[in-house]
């Protein structure tokens, strides 16, 4: 996926050996299509449910929409590092239950707030790092290592929390929910600083460079000095402190620390990924691309219910999207 | 000539006793010994599965060898990794393990040993100093290039090769070593690369060649070690053999 952040330099630099393609050819080929799906795919549903339900496009409809999007932006960020490595994170949604009963709990505890949503955080990225540590010294696949720790800690979140739900009730989270701060809630803000912080982090600094480096080809990467197995412990630990995030911000959405698992979270971040043109063999990753992803998929969901379509057909658009998009990438350069 | 045992010299920048590698069942060399002395191109030759290459990522630290002792400037260092290597000042130019295709001409050139600028605690990439350094790089060993913004997997097999020679060479080592440097390149790009080795020579950077092509051996080192079957055979002045020696020694023959 290249951001306009990516080829910018390309075309300064490249100016004298290359012309910028016109706008037709561009549009005709395949790559463009691939490397701008979420954005196209984002403006698309803008037109079709503007067009079909005025109300989509309400300032108040759209506020909610970022809103709504928030926690999957978080999540979907998460899960591109991983995806970048060539690895997939499955324990995601499960991470942010567990987080979610951990500040319950604590908070319940009397530890204040603060505490609450710090050892949340930290629990959460201790379930990436362990499933890091699993994936490299262990020698397990990715896929079998998230998925055991998706299983190990629903388990031990019901264990827990006893499978009951925990109320969190706290102004700092009512306000985080739905206090606003110029255009934007709270959660939005969020969202847009873990959007900054990890694009930052993937294409300004070197461990951004050797977490391509490490999808692309690990071997090679390794031949080089780059610590590969660092890397990939690293990335799963980024998604462990998202999810941590994400239980901070859907703590404080819903008032209360709920023992389930939202597993349309998990496929949804995966989803977003995938429509944010980042391969899933690795090495090519970009963050505002999984971030308008997320978008697109809160917007179907939000614009479906807008034209009152069952809950029931939301899974499916969603599906019939990824699988779409993921037939488009096939076109990438 | 088949004992090549000999205690490692003072001018020797790296050198190995007794150095055995085996992966399971299989033997990739047993109880070689050899040194490259400092300044001076050295080369390894032997036909296919003679052990060259192993032997080469033992020493670069790729591979741990089973036994035996290495030392890089007169000292044991056993590297335990590359990046201990690297950072003694040994750079390696791999046969299959050179480049990362997602990755551009640029980021792959500072792979690794990205320039940064610090802004407080943060390290964040000088990513236009990096392109610029990157083209005078390619210049200076007159690889042509369109833009080092292109990403490595759209390069033929002979761009990529001079790439991750120009990162090997371009970093200041002691010691570059390389497996097999022309053996996808082009006739122009080939020259190009030997004229480089030349060049670090004349710099006194001390370089060890891994080689197929008995010419460009002869053309290119001062020293020539020969490997069969799992040893090491034989070592020869270059100015001292021919090409129908160095073809005997490798097969056995003589």
């Amino acid at each position: 996926m290249n951001t306009p952040e990516q080829n910018a330099p390309v075309h300064t630099a490249g100016a004298a050996e290359e012309s910028r393609p016109s706008l037709s050819a561009l549009l005709l080929d395949p790559s463009f299509w691939a490397d701008w799906a979420s954005v196209v795919g984002l403006v698309g549903l803008v037109i079709v449910f503007g067009i079909a339900q005025p109300v989509f496009l309400s300032i108040a409809n759209l506020q909610a929409l970022l809103l709504a999007a928030a926690i999957l932006v978080v999540l979907s960020i998460g899960q591109t590092f991983v995806v970048a490595t060539a690895g997939i994170d499955l324990s995601l949604a499960a991470a942010v239950m567990l987080g979610a009963i951990i500040l319950g709990l604590v908070n319940a505890a009397g530890w204040g707030i603060f505490a609450a949503c710090v050892l949340a955080v930290l629990a959460t990225s201790a379930v990436g790092l362990l499933n890091g540590v699993l994936i490299t010294a262990g020698k397990i696949p990715d896929f079998v290592v998230t998925l055991g720790t998706l299983s190990g800690i629903t388990g031990l979140g019901l264990i827990l929390s006893g499978g009951e739900p925990t109320m969190v009730g706290s102004t700092f989270l009512l306000k985080l929910a739905s206090g606003s701060f110029g255009p934007f809630g709270y959660p939005v803000w969020v969202a847009i600083a873990a959007v900054i912080v990890a694009h930052v982090a993937l294409y300004h600094t070197r461990f951004g460079v050797h977490l391509l480096a490490t999808g692309g080809q690990v071997e090679s990467a390794g031949a080089l000095g780059i610590r590969t197995n660092r890397v990939k412990i690293a990335a799963y630990t980024i998604s462990g402190f998202c999810a941590g995030i994400a239980s901070v911000l859907l703590v404080a959405r819903i008032g209360s620390a709920e023992p389930l698992i939202n597993t349309s979270l998990l496929l949804n971040s995966v989803a977003a990924v995938v429509l944010g043109g980042v391969s899933l063999f690795g090495g090519r990753a970009s963050i505002l691309g999984p971030a308008i992803g997320a978008l697109m998929l809160t917007a179907l969901v939000n614009g479906l219910t807008l034209l009152s379509v069952s809950a029931f057909y939301q899974p499916l658009a969603v599906g019939a999207i990824v699988v779409l998009a993921a037939l488009i990438m096939r076109y990438q350069k | 000539m088949s004992a090549v045992h000999h205690i490692p010299s003072s001018e020797a920048i790296l050198a190995c006793e007794g150095l055995s590698k085996h992966f399971g069942g299989i033997r990739a060399f047993t109880d070689v010994a050899f040194q490259a002395r400092l300044g001076e191109v050295t080369a390894v030759i032997g036909d296919n599965g003679a052990g060259k290459s192993t032997l080469i990522r033992c020493l670069v630290g790729v591979h741990v060898p089973d036994g035996g002792e290495i030392f890089f400037d007169g000292r044991p260092r056993p590297f335990a990794n590359p990046d201990e290597a690297r950072k003694a000042g040994i750079e390696t130019v791999h046969q299959n393990l050179a480049l990362i295709d997602e990755l551009t001409v640029a980021q792959n050139l500072f792979l690794n040993r990205e320039i940064v600028r610090r802004i407080g605690p943060i390290a964040l990439l000088d990513r236009k100093a990096m392109r610029e350094q990157a083209r005078a790089m390619l210049s200076r060993l007159s690889i042509n290039m369109p833009s080092v913004n292109q990403r490595v997997r759209r390069l033929s097999g002979g761009q990529r090769q001079a790439i991750s020679i120009c990162r090997a060479a371009g970093s200041g080592a002691k010691l570059v070593v390389m497996d097999e440097p022309t053996a996808a390149l082009g006739v122009q790009e080939t020259a190009n690369v030997e004229a480089l080795i030349r060049r670090l020579r004349e710099q006194a950077v001390s370089v060890i060649l891994v080689s197929h092509n008995f010419d460009q051996v002869r053309r290119l080192s001062d020293q020539i070690w020969v490997m069969r079957a799992g040893r090491m055979v034989a070592t020869v002045r270059s100015s001292e053999t021919t090409g129908n020696e160095l073809v005997a020694l490798v097969t056995g023959a003589a």
